[in-house]
């Protein structure tokens, strides 16, 4: 069985994030960028499910500019099998992530297709559901336990009230949440062996499709700062400042 | 005209759906809300009785009870060319279905809205809330998550709509239900508590964890997370508070053993009061507590627990 595991190249969860003084958005030169973590989850997962014998082929791709290549790299070091490059200049809206990434899926045609629930950028929590639309298939979100079986797959949801478990039918479309797995380290062997790996470079204007913009975004504003309080030097004060706040 | 996705259990309404009714309110009169489910009528009831809806819809088939995505969004999509707007609470269920009702009609979805400028702009959140985007929409149907605790609760009263049963079965069968384990709490809800208390790391296991209950036993309150605790196993993975759990916004939030991570302030930094409790005085927790206590958290609960005994 083949996956498709789409992976977005994100502005590293550990950076800190400055607003652009224009309020055209936030500050991206000389900022660390890696692959949004939940997406490298999802990789981790195909990997070992290949180990597990169950998926043959993992088909990384990525949809945005050619530094996105890294990301990609790095899903090829964690055990991804090809690589595939949508290149675009422009950031795309999720129903049009889900579009582009459409047409792969039917190019490639996996029997799974595995994203991050979200892309901590945006932090959408969209691509995943809408791609499982666009297809008609069904759709395991948030996912923390992935069993595949013959013709359906056993999954574990986390949600509000605790945990769910469905069984989906192939093909399918997974969203990995953060307790699926702890993604291994890739090691400097597979580096260099990822570099040999194949990645192909498909420019967005190859796929014919017509994409429209949803979304106008007007600004992008810092929020307001929470002033730090005070440090209060028992547990008798602070019962006492809660009381004056009428809090308790 | 609004249509709000009822949120439900089959038997009760979710507190949730009734913050989502305030938004659809600022967005014109005539709201209708779908309650679709199985055997639920008691529930398509109580949303007769919130105040500002004109409508219910009202659902009831086998294929609705769990609240499958597919199933659920392809009734919704059936129903959505009569209105400007869809609405659902930004939690697992909304976040579950409204992209897959949004791809359907071919529009985009916004998600965690916050705040609503006009019928068609927007804010919401970016970057864990490091930055706020205003946006504007340009589809004839918008489709929504609204961040519940951003809202107030609409309230509720004496039967306001007309309850108007439709038979429609999108029994897809692309998904199947298995089962359901809920953490089964006495405490309130910890998405609309109004005190909130959160262990992290430093609990270091599940049986310190417990230290926690006569706290919020004393302070009716909810108990939460960090990620680090719920990923070592020490409390399941509903407690989780921030940008990837859940977003609370209560009167007071005590922090204990959190180092402050933004991943875990995007979630509770809405909170009136904010304590930290922390043995590092540097911890980045407290840069937003309005009251900080530098100690060690084994020392300061019992101690804490004591005194508010006293007080409550
Ligand atoms: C994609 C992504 C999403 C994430 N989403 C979330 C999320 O939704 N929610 C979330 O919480 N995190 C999230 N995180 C993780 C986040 O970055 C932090 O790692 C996490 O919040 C840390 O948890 P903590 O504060 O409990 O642990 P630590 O950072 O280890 O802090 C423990 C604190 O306890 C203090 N301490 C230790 N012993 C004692 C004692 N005896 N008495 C008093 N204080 C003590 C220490 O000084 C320290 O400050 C996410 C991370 C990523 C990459
Ligand atoms: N530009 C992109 N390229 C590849 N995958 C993407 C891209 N944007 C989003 N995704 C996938 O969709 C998931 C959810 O993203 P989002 O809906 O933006 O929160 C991510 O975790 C990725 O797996």
């Amino acid at each position: 069985m083949k996956a498709l595991v789409a992976v977005k190249q994100v502005i590293d969860a550990y950076a800190k994030i400055r607003v652009k003084s224009d309020h055209s958005g936030v500050e991206t030169d000389n900022i660390k960028m890696a692959i949004n973590p939940f997406d490298e989850i999802a990789i981790e997962e195909a990997v070992r499910q290949k180990e597990k014998g169950i998926i043959q082929e993992i088909i990384a791709v990525s949809i945005g500019k050619a530094g996105s290549q890294d990301v990609l790299r790095t899903a090829l070091a964690l055990g991804a099998d090809r690589a595939i490059l949508v290149e675009a200049e422009q950031r795309f809206e999720p129903i049009n992530i889900a579009k582009i990434l459409k047409v792969i899926v039917e190019r490639e045609e996996p029997k799974i297709v595995l994203l991050g629930k979200q892309s901590i950028d945006g932090d959408n929590n969209q691509t995943g559901q809408m791609l499982a639309a666009l297809l008609g298939w069904s759709q395991g979100t948030f996912v923390s336990a992935l069993e595949i079986l013959s013709d359906k797959a056993k999954v574990t949801r986390e949600i509000d009230g605790g945990l769910e478990t469905l069984f989906v039918k192939l093909p399918t479309v997974i969203t990995t949440d953060l307790r699926l797995n702890q993604p291994r380290y890739a090691t400097l062997p597979n580096i260099m062996k990822a570099k040999q790996k194949s990645l192909s470079v498909v420019p967005l204007t190859e796929l014919a499709l017509s994409l429209q913009q949803h979304i106008k975004i007007e600004k992008v504003t810092p929020p307001s700062e929470r002033q730090a309080g005070m440090t209060v030097n028992s547990v008798a004060e602070l019962v006492q400042k809660l009381k004056e706040e009428g809090v308790i | 005209m609004q249509l709000v996705i009822a949120e439900h259990d089959n038997k009760t309404l979710k507190p949730a759906t009734l913050h989502i009714v305030s938004a659809a309110r600022e967005l014109g009169n005539d709201i209708h809300i779908l309650v679709a489910g199985s055997e639920c009528h008691a529930v398509a009831e109580q949303a007769a009785k919130i105040q500002g809806i004109s409508k219910v819809i009202y659902v009831d088939a086998p294929a609705y009870k769990h609240a499958l995505a597919e199933n659920l969004a392809a009734l919704i999509h059936s129903f959505a060319a009569s209105y400007t707007h869809l609405l659902a609470p930004a939690n697992t269920f909304g976040k579950n279905i409204m992209p897959r009702v949004a791809a359907l009609l071919d529009v985009a979805q916004l998600s965690d809205v916050l705040e609503i400028i006009s019928v068609d702009t927007f804010v919401r959140p970016l970057y864990a809330g490091n930055a706020l985007a205003t946006i504007q929409s340009t589809d004839s149907i918008k489709v929504i998550t609204v961040r519940s605790t951003a809202f107030k609760i609409a309230e509720t009263g004496e039967k306001v709509a007309a309850i108007e049963k439709i038979d429609k079965n999108f029994d897809l069968q692309l998904s199947e239900f298995v089962a359901q384990e809920f953490s089964v709490s006495k405490r309130p809800d910890l998405t609309v508590a109004r005190r909130v208390i959160s262990g992290g790391r430093a609990l270091q296991s599940a049986e310190n964890f417990k230290l926690l209950e006569p706290l919020a036993d004393c302070l009716g309150a909810a108990i939460g997370a960090s990620r680090a605790a719920v990923d070592a196993g020490y409390v399941p993975n509903d407690y989780q508070v921030g940008q990837t759990g859940k977003i609370v916004a209560p009167e007071l939030y005590i922090a204990i053993g959190i180092s402050g991570a933004i991943q875990h302030i995007a979630g509770m930094k809405a909170s009136k009061v904010i304590v930290a409790i922390n043995k590092d005085p540097d911890a980045p927790i407290f840069k937003i507590a309005n009251y900080g206590l530098v100690g060690d958290l084994f020392k300061i609960i019992p101690e804490l627990t004591e005194e508010l005994k006293k007080v409550i």
